[in-house]
Parts: C-alpha cells; sequence; structure tokens
C-alpha cells in the first residue's frame, strides 16, 4: 500500500466502507467527481419524490450520513432509464448503485415500509414465485389496495374502463382471483427458489460479519 | 524551396504553429539546418485563430509575429507549406522522410495585391473562421499570413474563374500547371508538432452541437470576437444574428469524460475565463456570461486571473456540469442540470452557448516510424523507444500557448544533441 493509499484509507469513513463492503457495486461510490450529470439526466428529478439526486446521495454516504441515506426513499424512485449511466463522465455503474443501496437498506429493515416501488417488488416477487406464474389480477389489486380498502376500490374504479377492455380483448381472465394457473413443476420451482435463497443469505451473513 | 538539401545533420520539423515555428527557431539559431514542414498554406496553426490569450489578453499577432520576424531574418529554416509528411523511415540520425506538397498554384512572384481575389467569383468555405463564413477561392489563408502569399483553392482549376485569376495577375504569379508532388527529406532528427484539434463537439449528443444553432464551440467563439472574424468582431449568434448578449459556457465539453476525452484539456478553464472579457468588451452595460463548471482549473499561477474574473459582477459561476441543451421557440439553447451547491435544478435559457471543447492530439493516421509511445490519450510520450522523434507543444500534452514553447524549446533540445552526434561535435 502506497503511502498516498494508505492516507486515504485512514480518512475513510466507517459508512463509505460499509457501502464499499455491503452493496453491490459500492465501491465505485469514492469515484464520483460530483459534476451533476447524472441529477441533471435524471427523468425522475422532476418529481418531488427525489428527495436526494444520485450525486447527492454520494455526497452524503462519503459524509457519513448513514441514517438519513438508508431511510430515504430517493434511490427507490430509480426507473432503470440507464441515462446516468451512459452520461457518467467517470462511469460510474449509477442505476446498479442505487438499486444496491435500496437493496441494502431493505436488508437492514431500515426501508421506507410503504414505499411503492419497495412494496410492489415485494408483492411480485411473492406472488410469482408462489405458482411460479405472475398472476396479473392478483398483482394489480394488491397494488390497489395498498393503502387501505376503501382507496382500493376508488382506484379500482379510476380503471374500470382498462379492466373492461382488457375482459373484451380476453386479455383479463376474472377466474384468476381464485388460484390461476401454475408452472408444470411448482415444486421443483420450490426446491429451486429455496436453495438459491440458502446461498444468498449465507453469503450475505458472511458479508455482514465481516 | 524543394530542391534544398537535407542532410542527416537537419532537423525536421513537422507542423507550423507555435510550437514547430518555436523548435524550428531555437534549432536554427544554434546553427542547424531545419526544415519546418505546415501542411496548411500559412504557419501559425491555431494560435493565430485566437482573438486574444491569456493571461495578458493581448492579440497573437504580437507574440507570432516576433517569430515571423526571427524566421524572415535566418536563412537556416527552409519553409514548406502545404505539405503533409506521409511517412519517416530509418532510425535515430538517419531518418528519411516523404512529404507530399499540394499545388498552391500561385508561385514566389505574387505580391499579394489581390487581383486575382477580385477577378474570382466562386466562394469556399473558410477554415481559418472554422467554416463559419465563405471566402472567394483566390485567397490569402489571413491576414498576417506567412508566407505572404494567395493560394487557389483547387475546386477551381479547370474552370474559368482560374482563367480569370491569371489574367488578372500583373505579376505572372498564378500557375495553373502546378502539380502534386512527393519529396524525401533527410533528416537526423524529428520534431513533432502537430499540434491539437478541438473535440467533435457533435459527439456529445445531450449538447446539441449541430443540432441547435446557438450552440458553438470554444474556438469557433474565438473568430465571432476577431475583427477578422466572418462578424468583423460582433458577437452574433448563427440562427438570427442577434447580439448574443447573455452568453453560457460549458466546462469539460469532452474533457475529463471517459466516454470522450479521459484527460483534462487544461486551457479550457482559463479559455472560458478570458472569454468572459470579450463578452464585458463587447457589451459593457448589458453583457452577462455564466459558467458552468465542475471545478475550475486555473492552471499555473493563474489563480489570481480566476479571481478577477469572480469579482466581475456580469460573470456567475454555476458549479454543476450541464446535463443537457434543448432549444425553446425563440430558439434560444436552453441549459438544464442540477446544481451542485444545493442540489437545486434549473432550466436556464441563453442567447448562445459556448462549449469549451477539450483538446484532441492531431497525431492520428500518420506513419511515423517503429512504435511511438502515446499515452492513453493519445499525446506523444517523451520514451527512449522513439528514437529521435520528440514531440513538442500539444502533440506530446494538453499545453496552453506559454507551456507549448517551452516544451517545444525543450524539443529542439533534444534533436540538437542528436545532431551534434552525428556530426560527432558531441560525445
Amino acid at each position: 500500500m502506497s503511502a498516498n493509499t494508505a492516507m486515504a484509507e485512514k480518512y475513510r469513513n466507517n459508512f463509505l466502507k460499509e457501502i464499499e463492503d455491503q452493496v453491490e457495486m459500492g465501491d465505485w461510490v469514492k469515484m464520483c467527481m460530483q459534476c451533476g450529470v447524472c441529477s441533471g439526466s435524471c427523468p425522475t428529478n422532476f418529481q418531488s419524490a427525489w428527495e436526494h439526486p444520485p450525486q447527492e446521495l454520494f455526497m452524503m454516504i462519503r459524509a457519513g450520513k448513514r441514517e438519513e441515506v438508508l431511510t430515504t426513499s430517493s434511490m427507490w424512485n430509480c426507473t432503470s432509464c440507464y441515462n446516468c449511466i451512459v452520461r457518467c463522465p467517470r462511469k460510474l455503474p449509477i442505476t446498479h448503485i442505487m438499486h444496491g443501496i435500496a437493496e441494502y437498506a431493505h436488508r437492514l429493515g431500515m426501508a421506507p415500509k410503504m414505499q411503492p416501488t419497495r412494496f410492489f417488488s415485494g408483492l411480485f416477487w411473492k406472488n410469482c414465485t408462489h405458482t411460479g406464474r405472475v398472476n396479473e389480477l392478483k398483482l394489480s389489486l394488491g397494488l390497489y389496495f395498498k393503502d387501505g380498502f376503501a382507496q382500493g376500490v376508488k382506484n379500482g374504479m379510476a380503471m374500470q374502463t382498462v379492466a373492461l377492455g382488457l375482459l373484451k380483448a380476453k386479455r383479463l381472465n376474472p377466474f384468476e382471483l381464485f388460484g390461476g394457473h401454475k408452472c408444470k413443476d411448482q415444486k421443483g420451482i420450490q426446491a429451486m427458489l429455496k436453495k438459491a435463497y440458502e446461498i444468498e443469505r449465507s453469503r450475505k451473513t458472511a458479508k455482514m460479519a465481516g | 524551396m524543394t530542391e534544398h538539401v537535407a542532410t542527416n545533420e537537419t532537423i525536421l520539423v513537422v507542423g507550423g504553429g507555435i510550437s514547430g515555428m518555436t523548435a524550428a527557431l531555437e534549432a536554427a539559431e544554434t546553427g542547424k539546418n531545419v526544415v519546418l514542414v505546415e501542411k496548411n498554406p500559412a504557419l501559425g496553426g491555431r494560435t493565430s485563430q485566437l482573438y486574444r490569450y491569456f493571461p495578458k489578453l493581448c492579440h497573437p499577432t504580437c507574440g507570432l509575429e516576433i517569430n515571423l520576424r526571427r524566421l524572415k531574418g535566418n536563412p537556416r529554416v527552409r519553409v514548406l507549406t502545404l505539405a503533409e509528411v506521409t511517412g519517416i523511415e530509418g532510425s535515430t540520425g538517419n531518418y528519411t522522410a516523404s512529404i507530399k506538397i499540394k499545388p498552391r498554384y500561385v508561385n514566389e512572384n505574387c505580391t499579394a495585391c489581390g487581383d486575382c481575389e477580385r477577378a474570382v467569383e466562386t466562394m469556399v468555405d473558410d477554415p481559418f473562421n472554422y467554416n463559419l463564413g465563405q471566402h472567394k477561392a483566390a485567397f490569402l489563408p489571413n491576414a498576417m499570413a506567412y508566407p505572404q502569399r494567395y493560394v487557389l483553392d483547387p475546386v477551381i482549376i479547370g474552370t474559368p474563374d482560374a482563367e480569370k485569376a491569371k489574367a488578372a495577375c500583373k505579376y505572372g504569379a498564378v500557375d495553373l500547371d502546378m502539380q502534386e508532388e512527393t519529396i524525401q527529406v533527410k533528416a537526423g532528427a524529428v520534431v513533432w508538432a502537430t499540434g491539437w484539434q478541438p473535440y467533435d463537439a457533435a459527439k456529445i449528443q445531450p449538447y446539441g452541437y449541430g443540432r441547435f444553432k446557438n450552440v458553438i464551440t470554444s474556438v469557433e467563439f474565438e473568430r465571432l470576437a476577431d475583427i477578422h472574424g466572418p462578424t468583423g468582431g460582433k458577437i452574433l449568434r448563427p440562427s438570427d444574428g442577434k447580439e448574443a448578449k447573455n452568453i453560457a459556457f460549458i466546462q469539460c465539453a469532452g474533457s475529463r469524460d471517459e466516454n470522450h476525452l479521459r484527460h483534462c484539456s487544461r486551457i479550457c478553464c482559463m479559455a472560458s475565463l478570458k472569454q468572459t472579457h470579450y463578452v464585458r468588451e463587447k457589451f459593457p452595460e448589458d453583457g452577462k456570461s455564466t459558467i458552468y463548471y465542475i471545478d475550475i482549473r486555473a492552471i499555473d499561477r493563474f489563480e489570481d486571473f480566476y479571481q478577477k474574473v469572480q469579482a466581475d459582477p456580469s460573470v456567475s459561476f454555476i458549479k454543476s456540469k450541464v446535463a443537457k441543451i434543448t432549444e425553446d421557440a425563440q430558439g434560444n439553447p436552453v441549459c438544464h442540470g442540477v446544481d451542485t451547491e444545493g442540489y437545486k435544478r434549473y432550466m436556464t435559457p441563453h442567447d448562445l452557448v459556448v462549449l469549451a471543447v477539450g483538446m484532441e492530439p492531431s497525431v492520428k493516421g500518420i506513419n511515423i516510424p517503429g512504435h511511438i509511445v502515446a499515452d492513453s490519450s493519445g499525446f506523444i510520450e517523451a520514451d527512449p523507444a522513439n528514437g529521435a522523434v520528440f514531440g513538442a507543444g500539444c502533440a506530446s500534452n494538453a499545453l496552453d500557448v506559454n507551456r507549448a514553447v517551452q516544451s517545444a524549446t525543450a524539443a529542439a533540445l533534444r534533436a540538437i544533441q542528436v545532431v551534434n552526434k552525428v556530426a560527432k561535435a558531441e560525445a
């Protein structure tokens, strides 16, 4: 280790080290030069939900603002458009880092519970791993009723014409509500996923343990 | 000129810009014979295309004139214009270069009276003004061109326009039978001073150069400010000829970017700071400059220059690399981005956007012998493996005029040492 690297290591704060170790592609965070092209290129940036644009998140990580970074909903708003990756002058895989930080916050249980992207991701995963097939009816209904029964009915009414159109075009089968279609080898899928969970869990536990 | 006999004690200097002229003169003034090869019809290179240079904001014509006086008084430098080195063979102390010389169609009798220019009607793009304007097909490359001799553009050869030029010349200087020729020149050492080219701004897609007329490059802005430029020194925007008073400068347009040029081009910050002076000079009442930057790198000892510009109320600084440019209904370019100081979004219209484009070395597609060692950006490195081919000026690094001259002097010294060895004058 050169004197320079040693010195840089000394001043690298714990949270940056934590992100580098735990977050997928997290070791890129230190490469950001704060030019702001990612934030300026982000299509979601004109929505109020983007509390902290990517360059700010990177700066917050380097400033050791652990609580603020892990509990914000900002990185959950990433739509994976890849504009930032394409334009980043330092070639940071920003989209992947956003997903990485979100996943880490989720793993720690610090991510905002009812953030729609996080809620939908959970719902989608449960839905498709249950039978090995995506049940679109159950998935959309689950999302409609996310914020309670009354809001769910309201959402349903708002989407009525779309639903009727889908019915007419035979793109929506109301009987899917009862069980729904499955893949051929449901047990095989379950076993495969169980093994995958096991491998991932042991890998992440090892990482968390340092 | 072409019958000049070169030996392996001759120094070949490729490129007649400020670096090449300097290297040639420094070597010639120590008594060495020099062949200076320039591909354009006149010497001076990109320095001659500047309106002013920093830090003293004097006109480049001044510095170039000093060099031209030295050159005119020195019989040891042979200047070949419209000439390009197409290949070099051999090794240290014994090189042979092939040089292709394009016909000028005007011989030494020319007095630069301009009668041929008045006679000719065809107009062609003017590369001296980065094609922002046009000139006659019989032209003097620029006001202080050396050699001070006219050129006929090859497009009129074989047309009645060429005959008109010939008929108009009182001195028999127009020679329509000139042919392209390739000559061989021997040399003991080579100074490679081919300079730089502005990075192709059209490749920076989100900035819309080429799509939006009012997005121009920094080198084009120099020509707009220059009295010899296409607008006679008025800063008029290309779309509608309106005076551009609210001007944005975008730093690192192509530089410090892994997708474009990975190096810092060094001069662009100082160039934009300098160009804010043009805006104030032309519009002292209501000129307004905005510099969008990642960080200002006022190279060398120019921090005071930066501080003076910072103190100027007509100049504002926004710490942000612009993410994209759009155009509004009035043809104004609109800069979009997020300000790093406070992370606020902006969408700001300007009259004109100037992209501070990066420097790309022009050392491309030329058959230099052996393995010329270049860095990851293509600049020639000082490496023993290069033999007696020495990079100078912007062929070796992104440099301003001052440093390019220093680099050229250093290269001349290295070349002198080689030919001295050849002459057994040095152990």
